[in-house]
C-alpha cells in the first residue's frame, strides 16, 4: 500500500505552483494537507504524475475577515480556522461543523480549501459553504475567477476546477445579526463521514434554509419561506428528491428518515438561536 | 523551483526529537517509512496507511498528525516528535507512568500514537476535561483495552501534570 | 527472628514488566526486527473477483520492472509445495495461492519479490492476469442449493462436511414436551482486526533444504506441522520464530500461516531472505475472519420454562477454503451446546459449506458468539412465548451448584461454578432493579428502552482432540486418537542464581511475562525483579507442543499452571539442597525475600542465589537424589481432556468459566441509533491471578463485542465483491462508542488447573452481542414476538421500527438507484435526451468507432474488432481517482434504426466494471429522442475501498458517457436524471413546489 511514483514540487510562490500545474495538466494535483489525497495515493486510487505542494506559499495561509465575508486561503489548515479567535462570532455555522470534520489529528493537517476541492458529498465544509452561499476563488496561470459554491460543485468528487487550475481561497459570508445557525450530523461513529449532515440557517425575516450533505451527490439546499406551512411535508418531498442510495453504512430509507428527523431538529435549533 | 523527480532520491532534513536528521528518499516515500526504515525510529507504528487507526500519530510542529498521510518531503524543515522523544534518559513521563499504573495498554501497538496525541493535548490544554480527552482519543483505535483505562490514565496524567491530586 | 511475612504477588495488580519498553517506542514487533542485508520485499497481486477461472498470467512486463528479483505464480508455488492439510475427509485441495481459479476477493494470485516494497507494488501492477469470471455464491444457504455455483468442482458441491449428533433421547423429549419453541438466526461475519497486521520474514538454506521463518504467528503450533508438510520438509527443517512483541491478535494471527509458506517459497526462488508486512487492505480482504452461520434452534419446553431438549441445525460458512484448523469454529463449543443449562437431550446437525468469501480462522470467542447468539435469543423467545419472566426461565434451567463437576449432554466436563449465586449477586450488585426503574420511566415517557440478559459458559484450554469430532467414530478409530493439550514451561537458574522462565505462550499483549514472574517469584520466595520471562518461541530451541501458543484462553489455566508446576519442582529440589546445609528436614524449608530459611527461624538461612547456583559451581556437593537445579522443563496435559468417545461425547475444553450479563439500551427517538445505557458483566473465571489484567481482558472483549454488535461487518456483494476493505468501511469502535461496563467477579477455583485459574479473555465476545440483541428486542417489542435481530444493529436497521411506515413522495422521483441490498452492487439508471439529427444518422453514429471514441469518457482509442465488437483503452474516474482500463464493447440485439443493446466490460488496476444499456431511438418533432436504461456492476479494489462513493462515481462516469453521446449527436439539452435533478432543485430552492 505505497503510492505510485510522482514528481513533487514544493512551491514557495504562486507563480511556481501555477506553472507546475499548467505543465502537469490533467496529471497534476495540488497537495495541501493531503488528508484526503494521500490515502488515495497510498491505495493507488489516484496516480498523479506531479504533486504540487502549496502549503509553503505564504499568501495562501491567511484568514481575512473583510466586510461581510471571511476569506480563507488554500493553505489554511482546518485546526487553524478552528482556533481563529473570531470564528464563533463571524462563522458560527462553521464553528459548529468543524468538530465533525474527521478527527483533530486530521484537522491539524487538512485544509479548508482541500476539503472543498475534494468535494466529498458527505464532507462538512462543502456543506457549510453551500449553506452559507459562499464562493470559491480559483486561479490558473493567467486568470483568476470566483464562482458561487453551488456552481462549483458538480457532483461526487467533481467540481468546476479545470486542469491547471487551483483553489486559492474560499469565502464564507459572515454571521448576520438576527440569524440563527445550527449544524447536526449522524455518522456511524464519531468522526466518520456523515450519513446525513444538516446545516440550517434561520433569518430574522422568518425565512430559513436547510442544507443537507451525505445524501445526494453534493450538498443540496431547501429554501423555506417565512410562512412555511407543512414543514414535515416539505422535508419529506426534499428527502425523496435527494435520491438517497443504499450503501454499506445506511439504507436510502434511513437517509430519508434522517433528513426528515434531523432536518426538522436542526431547523428548530437554528430558529431558537437567532440573536 | 525545486522539482523532485519521481525516480530519484532527494535529501530531506527535519528535526526528530530535537536532533537534526536527514535521509535521501524518492518523492513518494511516506514519512512512516523514512522514520522506521531509513532512520530506524521504529517506535511509530503503522496500522492502516489510510489515516484511520491513528497508530502512526506523531507531532509535527507540536501538533499531532498522521505520519502515514505525510510524504517524507512534506516534513522538510519541520520539528517532528515521536514516542522515542517523550522520556528523558529512560525516566518515564507522568503520562507514560499513568499509562503503566492504569494498565492503559496491552499489546502497545496503538500506544505510541495515543501518547503523542495526549502529550500535545496537555501541552496546549493543561486542564483538558474528560470530554476533550475523549474527543482527542477518538482519532485512535485500540483493540485491546476497551479504552476506559486509557481515559483513566489520561485524567490521572493531567492531574499530575497540573500538580493536582494523582487520581482522577 | 520470625519468618518474613510477604504478601504473595499472585492476586495483586502489579505493574507490567512489558510496559516501560512499550511506552517508550522500544517494542520489538515483527517490522522492527533487524533483517539480513539484502533482504527483499514481497508484494502480492490479488484477485479482484469473488470467483473466476485464471485463463492466463503474464508476468513478462512485471519481471522487467526496476528492482524486481522474482515474479512467482500459483503454478510456481504448487511446483514447490503440497496442498495444505484439510481437516475433514474431502476431495479438495487448499493452496496458499490461487493456482487455476480464484475463489474470493483478495486471494493471492502472484507474488512479486523486489528490492523494496514500493518497487514490488509497482511491478505487481504490471502483472496481467486474464480472468474468466464465474458466478459467485455468498450466502451459505444458497451455496447448498443444487444450482449454486460450485467453488471446488472436485467436491461436487459446496457442502464439505455434514455430521449429525444425538445425545440422550431428543425425539422422546420433544414428543413429551408441551411446547416446541424455535428461532432462526443469521450470524454475520466480523473479525477482531488487530492494529498490527501480519508480518513474515523468511529465508531458505538450500544446502539443508531448510526454511527459517519469523512471523507474528500466535499458535496453535499444530499449524507448524501444516506448514512443514506443505513446504514438503520434515518439521526440523522449518524453524519458526516469533517476535518478542506482537500488536494484538485475538486469534487472527493464526491465519498468517499460508503466508509463511508463500514467503518461504519466495525466499527459495529469489535466493535471498524475503520480508512481507501485510497492509491494511490485504488484511481486511484476505486475512481471516470469524465464520458467519445460519442456525435453526428449537427447544422442547415444559410449561414452567424448563428445557428438556435442544435441536440444533447449523450451517457454517468457512469461506473459500477449509483452512486449518477449520471447521474448528463449529466444533470448539461442541461440548457446550447446552450452555449454562442442565439440558439432558440434544440433537445436532452440522453442515460446513464453502462460499466465495475469505477463509475463516481463529477469532476471539471462536465459535462462542455464534452459539450463544442462537441459544440466548432462544431463551428470550421462550420467555416471550410462555409469557414468563426472562430471568426466571434462565434460573429454572441453570446447572445447580451441587452438580459440579457436571457432564453436559454432549460430553463436556464443567469443572466448577455456582451459576445461581453468581447471577443473584450480579442482579443485586449490578443494580438490575434500578435498571428496571429506568426502563419503566423511559417507557412511560414514550421512549424505546430495553433490557437484555445473557448467560454464557466460557470454555478455555481447548482439547486438541475436539476437532476430530468432525470425523465419524469410524474415521477417528482409523486415524488414531487425538486428545490433550500439552502446556510447557522451563525455569532455568544462571550461575549468579537468577531465574529465567521460558514458555511458548506467544503473548500478543496479555502481559504473560508479568504474570509468570509473579507466579515464579511467589513460589521461589523472590522479588519479581529476580525473575525474567521470555514468552516468544523458537521451534528449534524451545520446548513446545502442538498445543503451544496463545489461543483458547489457555494462558492462566494451562501455561501459568505448568509454570507453577515447574517452579514447585525446582523449589522442592532446592529445599533438599538447602535442608542439608540448614540441617533441617526439607519440609521445614521456607522460601521468602530471596532467602531459603528454616521455617520459624529465619536466622538459619541461605541466600537463594548461592544455593540455586550451586549446581553450576559445585555440582558434586548436591545431595543424593538431586540431579541438578539448573533447569526444569515441565510438560503438562490435563487428564480430563480425553479423545471423543464412540458416542461422539467430547470434553472440548478443560475449564468452563461463567458469565452473566445484563444491559439497558435506549434507542434514540430522533436518529434510531441504539445506545448502551448500562452494562453489567459478572464473571467467574476461577482464581484471579492479576485482577487488573483480568478486567483488562473483560473490557477488551467487551469492546470488540460492542463493535460486532453495532458496527462491524464483513460485507460482500452477491457477485462476491468485498465491500468493507478499509477501516473507514469496516468500523472498529472508538472511545466514543465503548461505554465502561460494570465488572463483577465471583470466584470458584477450577479443581482441574494447578492454580485454580480459568481462561477469561473471550467471554464477552460470546455474551455481549446477544445481550445487546436481547435488549434491542425488548426495546422494540416489550411483549409478544420480537422482530428478527441481525447484527450489527444499526440506526438504519432500527429506523423502520422506530419511525414506522415511511411517507411517500408526492412527486414521482427520478429513477436512478443503486441496489446494494443483500449485498448486490448493481447500479441502474435511465434517461432520455433529444438530439437534432435523424434517427438513421444517430444509428450510423452508434455503429461507428469514431463515435465511440468520441463519447467514451477518457478514451485513448477505439478499435473495431468485429462487426459489432470494439476494444477501447480508456481512463475512467472521478476527481483524483482515475485508472486506465481495457474495455470490450459489444453491440447486440440490433434493431436498426430503432434500438440496440450496448454491453461493456472494463478491466483495470482499480477493478472491473461491467454493464449493459438498451438504447432506443424515436422520432420526435425536434429530431430524435435517445432513451437509455442501463445496469452496471463494479468489483475489485475500487469496490472494496471506495464503496461509499462508488455509486455516485459510477453515476458520474455513466452520465458523462450519455451526455457525450447526446452532444456528439448534435444534442440539445439532456433530460437525464442530472438535468431533471437540476431542474427539480431549481424549483425546490426557489421556494418549494407549492
Amino acid at each position: 500500500m505505497k503510492p505510485a511514483p510522482f514528481d513533487y514540487v514544493a512551491a514557495t510562490e504562486m507563480g511556481e505552483a501555477l506553472q507546475a500545474l499548467h505543465e502537469g495538466g490533467t496529471e497534476a494535483r495540488v497537495i495541501a494537507g493531503g488528508q484526503s489525497l494521500v490515502p488515495m495515493l497510498n491505495m493507488r486510487l489516484a496516480r498523479p504524475a506531479t504533486l504540487v505542494d502549496i502549503t509553503r506559499i505564504p499568501e495562501l495561509s491567511r484568514i481575512e475577515a473583510k466586510g461581510d465575508h471571511v476569506t480563507i486561503g488554500a493553505a489554511v489548515r482546518q485546526s487553524t480556522l478552528e482556533r481563529w479567535p473570531d470564528l464563533a462570532d463571524r462563522l458560527p455555522l462553521v464553528r459548529a461543523a468543524l468538530p465533525w470534520v474527521g478527527h483533530t489529528q486530521l484537522r491539524n493537517r487538512g485544509t479548508v480549501c482541500g476539503s472543498v476541492a475534494h468535494a466529498d458529498p458527505s464532507a462538512e465544509l462543502p456543506l457549510c459553504l453551500i449553506a452559507l452561499g459562499g464562493t470559491v476563488t480559483m486561479r490558473r496561470r493567467r486568470t483568476t475567477r470566483s464562482v458561487a459554491a453551488r456552481d462549483f460543485f458538480h457532483g461526487m468528487m467533481s467540481t468546476d476546477l479545470a486542469p491547471g487550475e487551483m483553489i486559492v481561497s474560499v469565502s464564507f459570508p459572515a454571521r448576520k445579526p438576527g440569524t440563527g445557525y445550527a449544524f447536526r450530523e449522524v455518522a456511524r461513529r464519531h468522526g466518520d463521514f456523515a450519513i446525513v449532515a444538516c446545516a440550517a440557517i434561520a433569518r430574522s425575516d422568518g425565512t430559513a434554509t436547510l442544507s443537507v450533505g451525505g445524501v445526494a451527490d453534493m450538498p443540496r439546499t431547501l429554501d423555506l419561506p417565512a410562512d412555511a406551512q407543512g414543514l414535515d411535508e416539505r422535508l419529506n418531498e426534499f428527502a425523496w428528491h435527494l435520491q438517497a442510495r443504499d450503501d454499506l453504512h445506511a439504507t436510502a430509507r434511513y437517509r430519508r428518515d434522517l433528513v426528515r428527523q434531523l432536518g426538522r431538529a436542526t431547523l428548530k435549533e437554528a430558529l431558537s438561536c437567532r440573536d | 523551483m525545486p522539482r523532485l523527480t519521481q525516480d530519484d532520491t532527494h535529501p530531506v532534513r527535519f528535526t526528530l526529537n530535537g536532533r537534526p536528521v536527514s535521509a535521501r528518499v524518492t518523492p513518494r516515500t511516506l514519512l512512516t517509512d523514512v522514520l522506521r526504515h531509513e532512520i530506524g525510529a521504529t517506535g511509530t507504528h503503522v496500522g492502516c496507511e489510510h489515516g484511520v487507526c491513528g497508530a502512526c500519530t506523531l507531532q509535527v510542529d507540536a501538533e499531532p498528525a498522521r505520519a502515514c498521510l505525510m510524504l517524507a518531503h512534506q516534513a522538510e524543515g519541520c520539528d517532528i516528535r515521536t514516542v522515542e522523544g517523550l522520556a528523558k534518559e529512560n525516566a518515564l513521563t507522568p503520562l507514560q507512568e499513568a499509562f503503566r499504573e492504569h494498565f492503559a495498554l496491552q499489546c502497545g501497538f496503538c500506544t505510541a500514537g495515543i501518547l503523542m496525541t495526549l502529550d500535545a493535548l496537555f501541552s496546549r490544554q493543561p486542564d483538558a476535561d474528560e470530554d476533550a480527552i475523549r474527543e482527542a482519543l477518538s482519532g485512535h483505535l485500540c483493540r485491546c483495552t476497551g479504552y476506559a483505562p486509557i481515559v483513566q490514565a489520561a485524567l490521572a496524567a493531567r492531574n499530575r501534570i497540573k500538580g493536582g491530586p494523582i487520581d482522577a | 527472628m520470625k519468618d518474613t511475612v510477604i504478601e504473595p504477588l499472585v492476586g495483586r495488580s502489579v505493574a507490567r514488566v512489558e510496559d516501560p519498553a512499550l511506552l517508550s517506542g522500544r517494542g520489538r514487533y515483527i517490522d522492527d526486527l533487524p533483517v539480513a542485508p539484502g533482504t527483499l520485499s514481497l508484494a502480492f497481486v490479488r484477485s479482484p473477483h469473488g470467483h473466476a477461472d485464471i485463463r492466463s498470467v503474464d508476468t513478462t512486463e512485471s519481471a522487467r520492472a526496476p528492482g524486481v528479483v522474482a515474479v512467482i505464480t500459483g503454478q510456481d508455488v504448487a511446483a514447490r509445495s503440497r496442498s495444505m492439510t484439510v481437516g475433514v475427509k474431502a476431495d479438495v485441495e487448499c493452496w496458499p495461492m490461487a493456482v487455476d481459479r480464484v475463489r474470493y476477493v483478495g486471494e493471492p494470485v502472484v507474488m512479486v519479490v523486489a528490492t523494496d516494497r514500493y518497487l514490488a507494488e509497482d511491478a505487481a501492477d504490471l502483472v496481467a492476469v486474464d480472468y474468466a469470471p464465474l458466478d459467485a455464491v455468498i450466502d451459505p444457504v444458497a451455496a447448498l442449493s443444487d444450482d449454486a455455483p460450485v467453488l471446488h468442482p472436485s467436491l461436487g458441491g459446496n457442502l464439505i462436511n455434514e455430521r449429525r449428533f444425538r445425545y440422550g433421547d431428543p425425539e422422546a423429549a420433544f414428543d413429551a414436551a408441551p411446547h416446541r419453541i424455535g428461532i432462526d438466526i443469521t450470524y454475520p461475519r466480523s473479525a477482531c482486526t488487530p492494529i498490527e497486521t501480519y508480518g513474515v520474514i523468511a529465508s531458505y538454506e538450500p544446502g539443508e533444504d531448510a526454511y527459517d521463518v519469523a512471523a507474528n504467528f500466535q499458535g496453535p503450533f499444530s499449524i507448524h506441522a501444516v506448514v512443514a508438510r506443505s513446504l514438503n520438509v520434515p518439521g526440523n527443517r522449518l524453524r519458526l520464530r516469533t517476535p518478542p512483541d506482537s500488536g494484538g491478535s485475538f486469534g487472527i494471527k493464526q491465519g498468517v500461516f499460508p503466508y509463511m509458506i508463500l514467503a518461504g517459497i519466495a525466499a527459495r526462488i529469489a535466493g535471498a531472505p524475503v520480508k512481507w508486512i501485510e497492509d491494511r487492505l490485504e488484511h481486511l480482504s484476505a486475512s481471516v475472519s470469524a465464520t458467519n452461520r445460519q442456525t435453526r434452534i428449537e427447544a422442547a419446553v415444559k410449561a414452567d420454562g424448563q428445557i428438556t431438549a435442544l435441536d440444533w441445525d447449523q450451517i457454517e460458512d468457512c469461506g473459500a477454503h477449509l483452512r486449518a484448523p477449520e471447521p474448528a469454529t463449529l466444533y470448539r463449543m461442541h461440548g457446550n451446546m447446552t450452555g449454562a443449562y442442565d439440558i439432558p437431550n440434544m440433537a445436532i446437525r452440522n453442515r460446513v459449506v464453502l462460499t466465495n468469501k475469505t477463509p475463516t480462522g481463529l477469532n476471539r470467542g471462536f465459535g462462542g458468539p455464534q452459539i450463544y447468539f442462537a441459544l440466548e435469543r432462544l431463551m428470550d423467545t421462550i420467555a416471550r412465548h410462555l409469557g414468563l419472566d426472562r430471568l426466571e426461565v434462565i434460573r429454572r434451567n441453570l446447572i445447580p451448584a451441587a452438580a459440579f463437576p457436571y457432564r453436559t449432554a454432549s460430553g463436556a466436563l464443567y469443572d466448577s461454578g455456582d451459576y445461581a449465586t453468581a447471577l443473584d449477586r450480579a442482579v443485586a450488585e449490578g443494580g438490575l432493579a434500578d435498571l428496571y426503574a429506568r426502563r419503566d420511566k423511559a417507557r412511560a415517557e414514550g421512549r424505546h428502552y430495553g433490557i437484555g440478559f445473557a448467560c454464557v459458559v466460557e470454555p478455555s484450554v481447548s482439547n486438541m482432540g475436539y476437532i476430530t469430532t468432525v470425523l465419524t467414530p469410524e474415521e477417528r478409530a482409523k486415524a488414531g486418537p487425538k486428545n490433550g493439550a500439552q502446556a510447557t514451561a522451563t525455569i532455568a537458574i544462571d550461575p549468579l542464581g537468577s531465574v529465567t522462565v521460558k514458555v511458548a505462550s506467544v503473548p500478543q499483549g496479555q502481559g504473560h511475562r508479568t504474570v509468570l514472574a509473579q507466579v515464579v517469584a511467589d513460589r521461589l520466595g523472590l522479588p519479581m525483579a529476580a525473575v525474567r520471562v521470555l514468552a516468544d518461541v523458537d521451534t528449534m530451541r524451545d520446548a513446545w507442543s502442538i498445543a503451544s501458543g496463545n489461543y483458547a484462553s489457555r494462558f492462566a489455566p494451562a501455561v501459568a499452571g505448568a509454570t507453577e508446576i515447574a517452579a514447585t519442582r525446582l523449589r522442592d529440589k532446592l529445599a533438599k539442597v538447602a535442608a542439608v546445609q540448614l540441617n533441617i528436614p526439607p519440609e521445614d524449608v521456607s522460601f521468602a525475600a530471596g532467602r531459603i530459611a528454616a521455617k520459624g527461624n529465619s536466622d538459619n538461612s541461605l541466600s537463594f542465589a548461592r544455593t540455586a547456583a550451586m549446581a553450576h559451581w559445585s555440582p558434586g556437593t548436591l545431595p543424593d537424589g538431586v540431579d541438578q537445579t539448573l533447569r526444569e522443563t515441565v510438560f503438562w496435559s490435563p487428564p480430563e481432556l480425553e479423545a471423543p468417545t464412540a458416542e461422539d461425547g467430547i470434553n472440548s475444553s478443560l475449564c468452563h468459566g461463567f458469565i452473566f450479563d445484563f444491559c439497558g439500551i435506549e434507542i434514540d427517538p430522533e436518529t434510531a441509533e441504539p445506545k448502551i445505557d448500562r452494562y453489567v458483566t459478572m464473571h467467574d473465571c476461577g482464581r484471579i491471578l492479576h485482577p487488573a489484567m483480568v478486567d483488562g481482558q473483560v473490557r477488551g472483549g467487551f469492546a470488540q463485542a460492542v463493535g460486532a454488535a453495532f458496527l462491524e461487518e464483513y460485507a460482500y456483494g452477491t457477485d462476491g465483491s468485498f465491500q468493507s476493505g478499509t477501516l473507514a468501511d469496516y468500523l472498529l469502535p472508538t472511545v466514543m462508542e465503548v461505554p465502561e461496563p460494570v465488572i463483577l467477579h465471583h470466584e470458584t477455583p477450577s479443581p482441574f488447573t494447578p492454580l485454580g485459574a480459568k481462561g477469561v479473555g473471550e467471554g464477552n465476545c460470546m455474551s455481549t452481542p446477544v445481550c445487546i440483541a436481547n435488549a434491542v428486542a425488548d426495546a422494540l417489542a416489550p411483549e409478544g414476538n420480537a422482530p428478527d435481530i441481525v447484527l450489527p444493529v444499526t440506526g438504519a436497521k432500527l429506523a423502520p421500527h422506530i419511525f414506522g411506515d415511511e411517507p411517500g413522495a408526492k412527486d414521482p422521483v427520478p429513477e436512478m438507484k443503486a441496489k446494494a441490498t443483500s449485498g448486490g452492487r448493481k447500479l441502474t439508471g435511465e434517461g432520455r435526451t433529444v438530439v437534432q439529427a435523424s434517427r438513421t444518422d444517430v444509428w450510423q453514429m452508434l455503429l461507428d468507432p469514431a463515435t465511440l471514441d468520441a463519447i467514451i469518457p477518457g478514451s485513448h482509442g477505439v478499435q473495431k474488432v468485429g462487426e459489432t465488437r470494439f476494444n477501447a483503452d480508456v481512463t475512467l474516474g472521478v476527481g483524483p481517482v482515475r485508472g486506465r482500463y481495457k474495455a470490450d464493447i459489444e453491440l447486440s440485439d440490433l434493431d436498426p434504426p430503432n434500438a440496440v443493446t450496448l454491453s461493456g466490460r472494463a478491466v483495470g488496476a482499480l477493478g472491473t466494471g461491467g454493464g449493459h444499456g438498451r438504447i432506443t431511438l424515436t422520432d420526435t418533432d425536434a429530431g430524435t429522442e435517445i432513451a437509455y436504461c442501463y445496469e452496471a456492476e463494479i468489483s475489485g479494489k475500487v469496490a472494496s475501498v471506495g464503496g461509499r462513493l462508488l455509486d455516485g462515481a459510477a453515476k458520474v462516469v455513466i452520465g458523462e458517457f450519455f451526455r457525450a453521446l447526446a452532444r456528439h449527436c448534435g444534442g440539445g439539452a439532456s433530460s437525464g436524471p442530472f438535468a431533471r435533478l437540476t431542474g427539480l432543485f431549481h424549483r425546490i430552492t426557489k421556494g418549494g413546489r407549492s
